[in-house]
């Protein structure tokens, strides 16, 4: 894995990085999609997961965030290893998680501020009121203030993704997961989403995690990316999108990163 | 307007001309070739190229084609192909403007080796290999299925189970009260037919009034069971299997495993207790409502007092079949949601997959309702009850 040693993250610290993945081998039965990723999360990163089609990218999500086990090796929180933890410990390390859904997911039996208050009426033990005002307040960041009383049938899509950003927040969230945030989105609500994306990293502080094909996003925001090859079924770069754009020499990468131009 | 049928081919049909010069194929291509006209037949041109020796060059000469579509383009393909299987030399420029480029477009990028399905038949024995493998597994699954529900039973019982109270009542009154026309309906009717099938045997021998032992028997102990049972299966069971699928395929499922909460607690457990609950209390209203039909029929047909024909099914009902009829309903109670959450919950992430989910939790929980019915007869046959 030469390219992840070169490319040094962003802002280097001597604190622990937010998700250490190790040798991370992924598959469906006997049908391997991914073998020994092997990369860096530091905190504060905005940190892309890119690659075409069917690499492999939400099914990498879905090992980071305990929904998929994989096949061998480890994927390391601050808290511990996600893995190899209880139930109950990994748990409580996915709690320090948000995840922002492909399709928003949210909970369609509920309205909206019933989705975001889900899982601070189960977490903490604040009042009725205290979590109606942290929703309506988390609505109101992602632009969907007066929409408390909505069903998620009654909003649009992109208003329903901007819906799962606040239900991700709800416990505010150390690192923050996305999978495909601008798909289906017209380009100007996708470039809004960025803004949003990179508004929050500023005054949350968050680390974010992103899975997507948007060559304008993955400009955009991010600061450190791991690169997934479909053929080699490994990874075959990381490091700053716009840094790999420059000087990398991976063909693949650059056949990526560059539409198909070269 | 008037349709005819005309015999002979419209004048811009598509004709083809073959012509071989100095051992170059030409063809000669007129007319409008569409979807909506009967194509001349290639195999003609085929066996130009595959004569042999094979021709030197392949020309086309398109100047009075009206039209084409992509039927045209699926002809020249196969021509392309065989010709470039034989080596022919093959010219394009003759085709029409678009057509060349989009046949490049078709070959541009190579067929992926292995990746059409091949549909041969599996022989018989693979075949049954594979259904034992996957009844195998489905069992594992389904015990593991049970496994799950009797944990989340036990954090019921401890008070740690996590779901949502509201939810609860929503599903409770989903399952009792919005079932009740449908529950009237069958019962009555079928209280009504019982005591019809019954009446004309017994009035032969003067014995109307054993009509209300009748139907108030089958329908305490079975009957209002098993309808109301066949009923929730098709109603609510379908409901649940089709609700957790759908959740299934939204990624809801995921979304609430990623908060901590245990699907099996905060979505199966409610609907579990909502038929649990609800169940017994629809089959009492079910018995209730089938021995009003048979009251219909004895007192208005058969003439029998009205006062006599209660009191009658009051007393020759023992109080035994009422409990047997509860445990019934509490049973098929479990049945109906644990088919309806099992099938919805292991459901694929595709609509199809939703329709199957759907359509297997209703067939596997009238399968169930008939088997337990089944075993608890014949228990109670043991028991002496």
């Amino acid at each position: 894995m030469d390219a992840s040693q070169n490319s040094a993250p962003a802002a280097p610290t001597a604190e622990t990085p937010a998700i250490r993945v190790e040798n991370l081998t992924m598959s469906y039965g006997d049908f391997v999609i991914m073998r020994d990723l092997d990369f860096t999360v530091q905190r504060g990163d905005i940190f892309i997961i890119m690659g075409g089609s069917g690499c492999g990218k939400s099914t990498l999500l879905r090992v980071l965030v305990g929904l998929k086990e994989p096949a061998a090796g480890r994927v390391v929180y601050r808290e511990g290893s996600l893995w190899d933890a209880e139930p109950e410990k990994r748990d409580q390390i996915l709690r320090r998680t948000g995840i922002l859904y492909q399709s928003g997911a949210l909970f369609s039996s509920m309205t909206l501020a019933e989705n975001i208050s889900l899982p601070l009426s189960q977490y903490t033990r604040l009042s009725r009121k205290d979590i109606r005002e942290l929703a309506s307040l988390k609505l109101a960041l992602v632009g969907l203030a007066g929409f408390e009383d909505f069903y998620p049938s009654e909003i649009s899509g992109g208003m329903c993704k901007r819906a799962g950003l606040a239900r991700a927040m709800a416990l505010d969230p150390d690192i923050l997961f996305f999978d495909e945030p601008s798909a289906g989105l017209d380009p100007v609500s996708a470039h809004l989403l960025d803004e949003l994306i990179l508004e929050l990293r500023e005054s949350l502080g968050a680390t974010f995690v992103v899975v997507t094909h948007e060559l304008a996003s993955i400009f955009a925001i991010g600061n450190n990316s791991v690169f997934l090859n479909v053929d080699t079924r490994t990874m075959t770069a990381s490091g700053d999108p716009k840094e790999l754009l420059a000087h990398s020499t991976d063909p693949n990468l650059r056949h990526f990163l560059t539409r198909g131009q070269e | 307007m008037t349709y005819q049928k005309t015999q002979t081919a419209p004048a811009d049909a598509p004709r083809r001309e073959i012509l071989t010069e100095n051992g170059i194929l030409t063809l000669r291509l007129t007319g409008v070739w569409r979807k909506d006209r009967p194509f001349p037949d290639i195999q003609p041109v085929l066996a130009a190229l595959a004569a042999t020796p094979p021709p030197k060059a392949l020309r086309f000469d398109t100047a009075g084609v009206a039209g084409w579509d992509s039927l045209f383009l699926t002809q020249c393909r196969a021509i392309l192909a065989l010709a470039g299987e034989r080596r022919v030399d093959v010219d394009l420029s003759g085709l029409p403007d678009g057509t060349a480029s989009l046949l490049e477009l078709a070959q541009k990028v190579p067929e992926r080796q292995g990746a059409a399905r091949k549909t041969s038949h599996a022989p018989f024995l693979e075949r049954m290999g594979d259904l034992g493998l996957g009844l195998y597994q489905a069992t594992g699954n389904l015990l593991e299925f049970v496994g799950e529900m009797t944990l989340a039973c036990l954090a019921l019982a401890r008070g740690k189970a996590v779901f949502q109270r509201s939810g609860l009542v929503a599903l409770m009154y989903q399952a009792s009260i919005e079932a009740l026309p449908i529950v009237s309906l069958i019962s009555l009717l079928v209280g009504l037919i019982l005591a019809f099938v019954g009446a004309i045997q017994l009035s032969q021998f003067g014995a109307q009034i054993y009509v209300s032992t009748i139907v108030g028997i089958a329908m305490v102990r079975v009957m209002g069971a098993i309808m109301t049972g066949i009923i929730m299966a098709g109603r609510t069971g379908a409901a649940y299997a089709a609700e957790l699928g759908t959740m299934q395929v939204n990624e809801e499922i995921d979304a609430l495993r990623t908060f901590g909460f245990s699907p099996t607690q905060f979505l199966v457990l409610p609907r579990m207790i909502a038929l649990v609950v609800m169940m017994p209390l629809l089959c009492i209203y079910a018995d209730l409502m089938g021995i009003l039909g048979g009251f219909i029929v004895g007192v208005l047909m058969l003439n029998i007092n009205p006062v006599q024909y209660l009191t009658h099914t009051w007393q020759s009902v023992p109080l035994a079949n009422f409990w047997i009829g509860l445990v019934h309903s509490t049973v098929f109670g479990v049945l109906v949601a644990m088919a309806g959450c099992y099938r919805g919950m292991r459901c694929g992430r595709s609509a199809l997959a939703v329709g199957q989910a759907t359509t297997s939790a209703v067939v596997t929980s009238i399968l169930a309702i008939i088997i337990a019915t089944a075993i608890i007869t014949v228990a109670c046959n043991i028991i002496g009850v």
